[in-house]
């Protein structure tokens, strides 16, 4: 076996981060290479070095690809080279066909200078013949499920002759049945020659699959694995990820449980747009002062729908069920009166949903509170700045001063600012989404410790996540939310991640193990 | 900090509008030099006098494009309110405070219209405003007949054409001018020294006191000598105590007010305003209310200046209103644009026309020369954007 691509000694630097530092990757001819790491060790990073998006001279370090130096300055770069990414977010356009994707920007000419149509959808035809897909090449894509979607990126990669195939979390929103039809598409790719890297949280995925396993951690490389020796189990790749014990990733809390704050119940909420599709089945919880109740759930589950749709009914239509404050029901129509009843949401999505980046931190912060510092409906400038102040203090918030725009700020900084804003409307029940995505392990920290002030000062909090070790680590009380349905709801310390894996993996038509455990 | 440096910092932190300001006095300085007639009293009283509908507009537009959207029918707006008041103080003869009154009415109702198709229909502002361009034009063609209805005279005429002079008497130049002057100067410096004494309170940084004072006086004296100017030629023109109301309203509604700030939380990200509690429908719905009795505001100013109205009357205003906000650093995507800056932009503008009239340049140069300056400020906008990037 040959080695088709070498990165040697890669530090890529952001103002204020060091998102890699001399990682190193060795990558051999024909063969299946998975990346593990947290989230923001540095995963994704690496490969937008390989890809060129960021080109060469953002970062230190040399690249070798196929026996020749790579100085990618752009994405189209490394395509024609044959390396091709996939990203997590899929980059597909909805309306056209599938053909029409799989050759935009790389169309078939006829000599007229026109695009050959039936060249191309035959063509398309092969392709998708290739990574098995029964579909017509004139089908808009967006017709398709997320699963054919991903395969559809797959020939498009395969028609500009991909040698090197990366693929980011590609399983992440696919369904059993798709991620087993994926994963075996990339076994008859391999036996074609085509090396791949595939970046995943899903361990035993990767397990059964991966040739050989590099693991990162905090931007470093930590070690290579060969999957074929029989000491590299999923737990080894764990060790290897983390790093060190739970408990030192996670602040201490004594935990003071009070008196309820929120209840939800019978809470239905049916899609936007597709009629009849119901997101959130039923779902039922609460959550009491002093303490962080965490909602584990796959992506798709309906963790982030399940909370705007409760405040303030930012998402969904057709939405029944009740809404308990401190024991008495309430209506929350819109986020004023979410606000109002001291409610907060934190998005998962903070650039689109949460900040306003071409504003500055101050008025950020005091974006959802500003009425507590405009009695009259004007603006008291010099409180607001006071208070953006204390918050950039007390939250750690790294930055010059908090009249820098917020687009500036690192990810752990943005989410400081966002959280300083829901925490300036002084809320007594918090609902903080993914608040720890794509941000560094030490900003985690800071977050997570944030959380415990709040549940010291009796606010209840609840946090929904993926990753399970986050709300092991902090929460009192897990519920698990599976296809829309709350699924099962365990303490803390009767919860493992196989447990809350299990529970959350529960389809809508399967039935709901008996509840074990009283709230 | 010694004073160079807070100079420095000053004007690297406010690139985008300190370039604006600097461009300005360098037009400014340019056709004086050009033109020995450019600063006469005369003339600086004409460039208010001119320009003023373009700018009382562009306060409107300004707050449109902080949120995100475009008015592009505020000209057909304008002509229709004119229109409306002309008919009821020439045809029917009502009093001109009647006019005006109807006028208002007029661009209250135009406002409300466009406001619901677009905050509560969800049509984008630009095609709801190229609706209305077409239709406020075809009404003000039915409202005046397809003739034009001249002359106001009297009181609604001294609207845009009148001077406050003699009041208080004067040597050669009017006293009550310049006491108003006075008092506008004095004000400023008081609400500045104020802004300074609070920024202190909070332990915020302020620049130095030399800077401070140098910085007042400068202003102070260019404030004052616009005055001396206005008083040795006709006086205090009305138009421009309206201008100056709105412009000192209108800075304190965007910069100091909730409402002020919902605009710019639309118009910066409409989500995450939504998630924060911003009612975003209620904010475009205002905006667009508020543009069109401003554009009533332009439309009374402009039939007076004319004495009368015409059905092709403000045709390009909103582009001139609209290049004046882009000039002045308003962000094309929404979310970054101030009132003092479109004021500028407006200035920019009016200043190049007046001067290159002086000059005896043709029309046809002169759009020519308009269209360049529009597409320079823009790019040096973007430039700036992206250096800034860069620097992230």
């Amino acid at each position: 076996m040959s080695t088709i691509l070498e990165m040697r000694s890669i530090t890529k630097e952001f103002p204020g981060v060091k998102a890699l530092s001399d990682v190193t990757l060795t990558v051999e001819q024909g063969e299946i290479h998975a990346i593990c790491g947290e989230n923001g060790a540095g995963k994704s990073t690496l490969m937008k070095v390989l890809s060129g998006v960021y080109p060469h001279g953002t970062y230190d370090g040399e690249i070798v690809f196929d026996g020749a130096t790579a100085e990618f300055g752009s994405i189209n770069d490394s395509e024609d080279r044959g390396v091709v990414i996939i990203h997590q977010e899929l980059a597909l356009v909805p309306y056209l066909s599938v053909a029409e994707n799989i050759f935009l920007g790389n169309e078939t000419r006829n000599r007229f200078g026109m695009i050959d149509w039936n060249a191309a959808n035959r063509k398309a035809a092969t392709l998708l013949e290739r990574v098995g897909l029964d579909e017509n090449p004139t089908t808009p894509v967006g017709q398709l499920g997320v699963g054919k979607q991903q395969l559809i990126e797959i020939a498009k990669a395969l028609s500009k002759e991909v040698k090197l195939l990366i693929l980011d979390e590609p399983t992440a929103a696919l369904n059993d049945d798709d991620s087993e039809h994926l994963l075996e598409l990339l076994r008859q790719l391999k036996a074609h020659g085509i090396t791949s890297i595939i970046i995943s949280h899903k361990l035993n995925e990767i397990e059964e699959i991966a040739d050989r396993t590099t693991i990162i951690r905090d931007g470093r490389t930590i070690e290579t694995l060969d999957m074929s020796e029989p000491g590299s189990t999923q737990d080894r790749i764990i060790r290897g990820m983390v790093g060190r014990d739970l408990e030192h990733r996670y602040p201490e809390r004594a935990s003071v449980v009070g008196d309820e704050v929120l209840r939800v119940e019978g809470w239905n909420v049916d899609h936007p747009t597709q009629i009849g599709r119901q997101i959130i089945v039923d779902a039922s919880f609460n959550v009491h002062a002093g303490e962080v109740v965490g909602i584990a759930g796959l992506m798709g589950a309906g963790r982030t729908e399940l909370a705007m749709s409760i405040f303030g009914r930012t998402y969904g239509r057709n939405i029944r069920g009740e809404i308990y404050k401190d024991g008495k029901p309430i209506q929350i129509r819109n986020v004023s009166e979410a606000i109002g009843h001291n409610i907060a949401y934190a998005t998962e999505d903070r650039k689109h949903y949460g900040l306003n980046l071409i504003d500055d931190i101050r008025h950020n912060i005091s974006a959802a509170g500003l009425p507590k510092l405009a009695p009259r409906g004007w603006v008291n400038g010099n409180e607001e700045l006071r208070v953006a102040e204390e918050y950039r203090g007390s939250l750690n918030i790294k930055t010059p001063n908090v009249l820098v725009d917020v687009g500036k700020l690192s990810g752990g900084n943005q989410q400081k600012v966002v959280l300083s804003k829901w925490l300036y409307t002084d809320p007594d029940v918090l609902i903080l989404d993914e608040p720890t995505r794509g941000i560094d392990v030490g900003a985690k920290f800071e977050i997570y410790t944030i959380i415990n002030k709040m549940v010291a000062a009796g606010k209840a909090v609840v946090v929904i996540s993926s990753e399970l070790p986050e709300l092991l680590g902090i929460c009192d009380r897990v519920y698990t939310l599976a296809f829309g349905r709350i699924t099962g709801e365990l303490p803390v310390a009767e919860a493992t991640q196989e447990r809350l894996m299990e529970l959350m993996t529960i389809e809508r038509d399967q039935p709901l193990p008996t509840k074990e455990t009283a709230s | 900090m010694n004073a160079i440096d807070s100079v420095r910092d000053i004007l690297t932190r406010n690139m985008r509008q300190s370039g604006i300001v600097i461009a300005f006095l360098a037009i400014v300085v340019l056709f004086a030099a050009l033109n020995p007639n450019f600063l006469s009293p005369t003339n600086l009283t004409n460039i208010v006098l001119q320009y003023s509908y373009i700018l009382i507009l562009a306060i409107g537009m300004v707050m449109i494009i902080v949120a995100g959207q475009i008015d592009l029918s505020v000209g057909s707006v304008v002509a229709l309110t004119g229109a409306v008041s002309a008919v009821v103080v020439i045809r029917q003869g009502m009093p001109w405070y009647v006019g005006v009154l109807a006028a208002l009415v007029v661009g209250l109702l135009v406002g409300v219209w466009q406001g619901f198709w677009v905050a509560y229909v969800g049509i984008p502002g630009f095609i709801v405003t190229l609706a209305g361009m077409l239709l406020f034009r075809g009404l003000t063609f039915l409202v005046l007949d397809n003739k034009s209805l001249s002359p106001f005279g009297g009181t609604y005429y001294d609207i845009a054409n009148g001077f406050l002079n003699g009041l208080l008497g004067g040597y050669g130049f009017d006293v009550f001018t310049l006491v108003i002057f006075g008092i506008a100067v004095v004000g400023f410096a008081v609400s500045q020294w104020r802004t300074r004494q609070g920024k202190i309170a909070y332990q915020q940084t302020v620049e130095s006191m030399p800077l401070f004072v140098t910085k007042l006086v400068v202003i102070a004296a260019v404030v004052m000598w616009f005055g001396y100017q206005l008083s040795i030629s006709r006086g205090l023109p009305i138009v421009l105590i309206i201008l100056a109301v709105l412009i000192i309203a209108y800075t304190l509604v965007t910069q100091k007010s909730v409402f002020g700030r919902h605009v710019y939380a639309v118009g910066g990200n409409r989500h995450a305003a939504e998630l924060s509690g911003v009612k975003v429908r209620k904010v475009n719905f205002w905006i667009f209310v508020n543009m069109g009795v401003l554009a009533s505001v332009a439309g009374v100013v402009y039939s007076s200046r004319m004495n009368g109205a015409q059905p092709g009357a403000g045709n390009m205003f909103e582009l001139d209103a609209i290049a004046a906000c882009f000039i002045g650093g308003a962000s094309t995507t929404g979310g970054v644009g101030r009132v003092g800056g479109a004021m500028i932009g407006g200035l920019i503008m009016a200043v190049m026309s007046n001067g290159m009239q002086l000059m005896g340049v043709p029309q046809s140069m002169q759009q020519v020369v308009k269209g360049l300056v529009l597409l320079l400020a823009v790019a040096f906008d973007i430039y700036n954007k992206r250096r800034a990037s860069v620097l992230r």
